[in-house]
């Protein structure tokens, strides 16, 4: 159970949701999330961890995105309600 | 400095779509298609155009624009295919493409394809096109896939809301393109849509818009660049300024409008960054609008069955084990599948040659003439024919199914943690699929990867991976060498598919350490920000995908190894022929490689077919048959065990045999790869290093292997 209201993505456990909070990432990076639908608000839901662990693929918006742990770390999310 | 050196070559590789279209008459209609990756752009392009162009169920397939044409009406209209993108950001070449086209590119209308399967998504990048392009229409392609996921698409809303021509397609079995051609003939209108921002940006926007205007006039939407030079779109202001020949900040009247617009976010302390963010966000809070107002499910696990799929295939337990299983099984059935075809096209083909000699006689041809034309081409000719399009008529169908199904990209999501620890980019992995076709298609592919440094990697490492031009020679070595004393047949082509499994392994492995070293010396650096998308699994064509690579992959690549191997067929027959002192000019050169050859466990005749193999490495084989034989010709030899004669009357043993298939798996690039990477480096130096790296690394290899085998006695 996530005890802060504030936690870093790649905390998610497979299956449990988050909902997207803020970007630590500044230029086309931080575009290309926003473009890819990482923007306030989406729900985003752990799926699947690749063979070796690292990266992790996230549900949203009806696609699944795979982001190395490194990079997910840098996205906040709250609980989803 | 380094890596400024890598951002310099790479950023002279020149996209390929061109801004202007040229038109054979002026009513003639051009048709950008455009939309996010992997929705079926090219299934469109090629139903519309009824042209080829190869389709694959991953993002990144098409890295250039592709052209075709379709008459109705007495008008041509003609449709440019661009690369899949998520947004007019783009973070890498092939994306810039389709940017600099919908933003600055001479088209009438433009079809954006959305995949109904995750429509929310791809309606942001529609949104974003509706800022700056007028006369569009959405085309919602898989819809059939979204009926079969209960998703429940209101199209007429849609086109409401929208304000543009919606029309609902299945690209893959034709369903709606009907009506998309109606669509386009009709020329459909669509104004620009302007998305409402906060009062503050509007402001800012109303100060600075008229300014815009005056000097971009009727070439691109003047609110779209006021918001650019809002947010301080740099790339996107270099390009409009190359494009108009002038800098819009060197006009005063903008700068003073700019200063003023500024001031009016400034004061409601709104950053660049900030300004991004709303935009980024307005963009996905309407496309969540839209789609829920549009778009319901009526059963809400309807991506279960993909889900299910990944856990076998990319699960820590069984995600490795089962991409090593489809890989043994694909060459399995490749080997095995082979293997009577090939005896079958080379009994004909020599029975052929047998009649075309006793023509020669009866026409009283000069005996040069039989030597060159018959022992020279025609025999090398049969030889890549039979050797190569059998395991090629089945290895590329197999491996387009593969790609079809959507698995690709999983084995890029497994594979990534191994390419981070080399420093180098997840997205590696899917260009080094492409090497198992094509080495030289595969480095025009590394345009997918965004960051100059990992793409290089990605382009200097890519030979590792054995093309379907080498495929033939490891499995020669394979069947005659290590399969051979096998009497089982069953046994002996599972143990093939194995030991090419291994080999394939091995080039991995030297991909992922060169990318290594490389990332610590030359390229130094740390791999940079990457995302993958998973798509939906998909239902692979099998008909028309075995139709298709039959005709598109093979022939294509046969025709080129004919091409090549014809005058090199001739060149050889000449090289064996003319003879200095006594000796031929071939025996000349071969010795003189001999000694050096024999350290790496090779000989003189090897390494001199591996050279003149660097047009297609597909006639080593023949060569090096030619080289022994020295009778001026290749020999007609119907199967393995003629082969297996030939090698060990000339010395070879198992050790030869490995450290062949090394130096095979790790050689210089063909000639077409290298011109390849000089085109798409635009530097001397990295092709210099893409020809010297795996040569080197194969020698080592090959000196350690033959090295130990003398230690431990086995030779």
């Amino acid at each position: 159970m996530i005890q802060n209201d504030i936690f870093p993505l790649n905390s998610l456990s497979i299956g449990e949701k988050g909902e997207v909070f803020s970007l630590s990432f500044s230029g086309l990076d931080r575009r290309r999330l926003l473009d890819l639908g990482f923007t306030r608000g989406t729900i985003v839901e752990a799926v699947q961890k690749s063979a070796f662990g690292d990266p992790v693929a996230y549900f949203l918006r009806g696609t699944t995105i795979a982001l190395r742990c490194a990079d997910a770390e840098k996205i906040s999310v709250r609980p989803a309600v | 400095m380094r890596i400024s050196l890598a951002k310099e070559a790479v950023a002279t590789a020149p996209p390929d779509a061109s801004l202007s279209i040229c038109r054979s008459a002026n009513e003639d209609v051009v048709v950008a298609l455009a939309g996010n990756p992997n929705v079926g752009k090219s299934t469109v392009f090629n139903a519309l155009t009824g042209l080829h162009q190869h389709t694959g169920n991953w993002p990144g397939k098409t890295v250039s624009g592709a052209r075709g044409a379709f008459h109705r009406k007495g008008r041509e209209f003609i449709l440019i295919d661009l690369p899949g993108t998520y947004s007019l950001s783009p973070v890498s070449a092939e994306e810039e493409v389709s940017r600099d086209f919908l933003c600055f590119g001479d088209c009438d209308l433009t079809v954006v394809v959305a995949d109904a399967t995750c429509l929310e998504r791809n309606l942001s990048l529609l949104l974003q096109i509706l800022e700056v392009r007028k006369n569009v229409v959405l085309c919602l392609n898989l819809i059939d896939e979204a009926e079969k996921k209960k998703i429940k698409i209101d199209s007429a809303k849609l086109s409401e809301l929208l304000g543009i021509r919606v029309v609902e397609t299945s690209a893959r079995s034709k369903d709606g393109l009907p009506e998309l051609v109606d669509a386009l003939s009709s020329c459909p209108a669509s104004e620009i849509r302007k998305l409402k921002y906060s009062s503050e940006v509007e402001a800012a926007l109303d100060a600075l818009t008229p300014a815009v205007s005056r000097l971009v006039r009727d070439l691109i939407d003047a609110r779209f660049v006021a918001l650019r030079l809002l947010e301080n779109d740099t790339p996107f202001l270099s390009r409009l300024a190359a494009i108009l020949g002038f800098s819009l900040i060197e006009d005063e009247g903008l700068r003073d409008a700019l200063i003023s617009a500024r001031l009016i976010l400034d004061e409601a302390k709104i950053s660049d960054s900030d300004l991004r963010d709303m935009i980024a966000g307005e963009i996905s809070k309407e496309a969540s609008f839209i789609f829920s107002s549009c778009v319901t499910h009526n059963d809400p696990g309807y991506c279960r069955r993909d889900r299910a799929l990944d856990r076998i295939l990319t699960s820590r337990s069984t995600g490795v084990p089962a991409m090593l299983l489809l890989l043994g099984v694909v060459f399995w059935i490749t080997i095995t599948g082979a293997n009577y075809p090939s005896q079958i096209i080379s009994e004909f083909l020599f029975d052929m040659e047998d009649k075309l000699s006793h023509l020669f006689s009866i026409w009283s041809f000069p005996e040069w003439a039989h030597g060159v034309f018959i022992e020279g081409l025609y025999r090398t000719i049969s030889w890549v024919v039979s050797v190569m399009l059998p395991p090629m008529a089945i290895f590329f169908p197999l491996f387009t199914l593969l790609e079809d199904s959507g698995y690709l990209p999983r084995m890029a999501f497994n594979m990534d943690r191994c390419f981070k620890k080399a420093r180098a980019h997840g997205k590696q992995c899917l260009t080094m699929c492409m090497g198992f076709g094509c080495n030289a298609c595969a480095v025009t592919g590394c345009r997918i990867i965004d960051s100059p440094r990992e793409r290089l990697i990605a382009i200097l490492t890519n030979n590792f991976v054995p093309c379907n031009g080498r495929f033939p020679t490891l499995i020669a070595m394979i069947s005659i060498f290590f399969a051979s004393g096998i009497s089982n047949p069953a046994a002996a082509s599972v143990m093939s598919a194995f030991f090419l499994l291994l080999a394939v392994v091995l080039g991995v492995l030297a991909t992922l350490f060169v990318s290594y070293i490389l990332s610590l010396t030359v390229l130094r650096g740390i791999p940079s920000f990457f995302t993958l998308e998973l798509p939906p699994y998909r239902r692979p064509q099998i008909g028309k995908v075995v139709v298709r690579s039959v005709f598109d992959r093979t022939l294509f690549v046969l025709g080129r190894a004919v091409s090549v191997a014809a005058p090199a067929g001739i060149a050889i027959w000449i090289l064996a022929n003319i003879t200095v002192n006594d000796v031929t000019l071939l025996s000349h050169i071969t010795s003189f490689l001999d000694p050096f050859a024999r350290f790496f466990g090779l000989d003189g005749v090897i390494l001199t077919a591996f050279v003149l193999a660097i047009p297609a490495n597909e006639i080593f084989i023949p060569l090096t048959v030619m080289g022994y034989l020295a009778t001026g010709s290749i020999t007609q030899i119907e199967n393995y065990s003629q082969l297996l004669n030939i090698f060990s009357l000339n010395g070879w043993t198992a050790v030869t045999a490995i450290c062949v298939s090394i130096f095979c798996l790790m050689h210089f690039p063909c000639a077409t790869t290298l011109l390849t990477i000089k085109k798409e480096t635009g530097s001397l130096k990295w092709t210099a290093l893409a020809f010297i790296i795996p040569t080197v690394v194969g020698l080592a290899l090959c000196a350690l292997v033959n090295g130990l085998m003398h230690i431990f006695g086995v030779c």
